[in-house]
């Protein structure tokens, strides 16, 4: 499968299950050009089975998800996100 | 929102034809929650030899309407979900959906301004649960839809979307992309600036606009609403995937 564009919202099923809450409404600021987003509105790019959210600005990694028949692991680079549970780090 | 990311097993109550290429499938949920229009549930199919495929799809349904939802689906030619959706679904059959998700691509009667929402193909689906909700609510809140399918025969709640913009004050506008009908008088072009700006015109109060359909769309649209003056925050987008209209 080719790679999607999507937004982040696309990621809201998986972060859910990471933080037990709706995390699309939650602000993320680019570690790079301090551009500020909710989560929800970041540029998504899927290819199974990882998700990676970039800053609409500038392109940077803000959030990796790697998702397995057995668990999610985020990793989390932009700045303001709450840092996930230790289990999906 | 909490507790409600758990999944769940749905069974098909009905299935509706919207057009040769989509069909809509009515769950019943165990655990319905009501969800904000512009959220949407994932599906998960798994087959016996435990290989599963998980998408994305939004309700179509108003939260008013309690215990189901209506998932609309178009069907992707060479597609792993959506052809087993469409074709091979029955009534009565089960399978697993988590939702409702999402908070940003939302909007319900709490938030003010006017409604300006541009669809391509099946991006109509979230943006129908926002107009049922507007209609089933009684609310005033001007809203308009531009609307961009490939024929006439493609457009989705086409009698419906005529019924609101009879009763409902709802601005409906086409455009054909691909071939239009004899004597067709709407729009026969992809969504231009131009375009964008008549469909908004005037609508007024703070406008607020929904972008969902095939991300070159979403993309256009949204740079084009920047262009023709509406803040990018004031701008919501959801990219479906890949695919012209
Ligand atoms: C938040 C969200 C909500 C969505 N809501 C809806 C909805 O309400 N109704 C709906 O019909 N779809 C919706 N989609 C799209 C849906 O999730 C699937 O991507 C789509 O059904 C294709 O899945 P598939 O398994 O059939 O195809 P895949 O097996 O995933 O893909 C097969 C081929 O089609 C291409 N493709 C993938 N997705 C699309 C697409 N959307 N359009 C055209 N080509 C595509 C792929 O690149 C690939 O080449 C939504 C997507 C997101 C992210
Ligand atoms: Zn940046």
């Amino acid at each position: 499968m080719d790679e999607l564009v999507l937004d982040g919202n696309a990621a809201a099923g998986a972060l859910a299950e990471i933080y037990g809450d709706d995390m699309t409404t939650v602000l993320a600021e680019c570690a790079s050009c301090g551009r500020v987003d909710p989560i929800g509105g970041l540029v998504a790019f899927v290819h199974a089975p990882g998700i990676v959210l970039r800053c609409t600005a500038c392109a940077t990694v803000m959030i990796r998800i790697v998702q397995t028949p057995s668990r999610t692991r985020i990793d989390v680079r932009a700045k303001r996100i709450p840092p996930p549970p230790e289990t999906a780090r | 929102m909490k507790g409600t990311i758990e999944w769940q097993i749905a069974t098909v109550t009905a299935l509706r034809d919207e057009t040769s290429e989509v069909k809509t499938l009515t769950l019943s949920l165990p655990n319905w929650t009501a969800h904000r229009p512009g959220q949407h549930y994932d599906v998960r199919l798994t087959a016996t030899d435990g290989y599963s495929a998980q998408r994305s799809y939004s309700v179509a349904s108003e939260p008013e309407r309690t215990g189901e939802i209506d998932l609309t689906v178009e069907r992707i030619g060479d597609g792993e979900v959506s052809p087993y959706l469409d074709d091979t679904v029955v009534v009565g059959d089960r399978f697993e959906v988590r939702g409702p998700i999402g908070g940003y691509f939302v909007w319900d009667r709490s938030i003010d301004g006017s409604l300006l929402l541009v669809a391509g193909g099946s991006g109509v689906v979230p943006l129908m649960a926002m107009l049922r909700h507007r209609a089933s609510a009684g609310v005033g809140t001007p809203a308009a839809l531009l609307y961009s399918a490939r024929t006439y025969d493609q457009i989705i709640y086409g009698a419906e979307l005529d019924m609101l913009r009879r009763s409902d004050g709802l601005r409906l506008t086409y455009t054909l992309t691909r071939a239009q009908p004899p004597g067709w008088k709407g729009y026969a072009r992809r969504i231009d600036d131009a375009m964008l700006r008549e469909v908004s015109a005037n609508l007024g109060g703070e406008v607020l606009a929904y972008v969902c359909g095939p991300t070159a769309l979403v993309e256009v649209v949204a740079d084009g609403l920047e262009r023709i003056g509406l803040p990018a925050e004031r701008i919501r987008t959801e990219r479906f995937g890949p695919s012209g209209t």
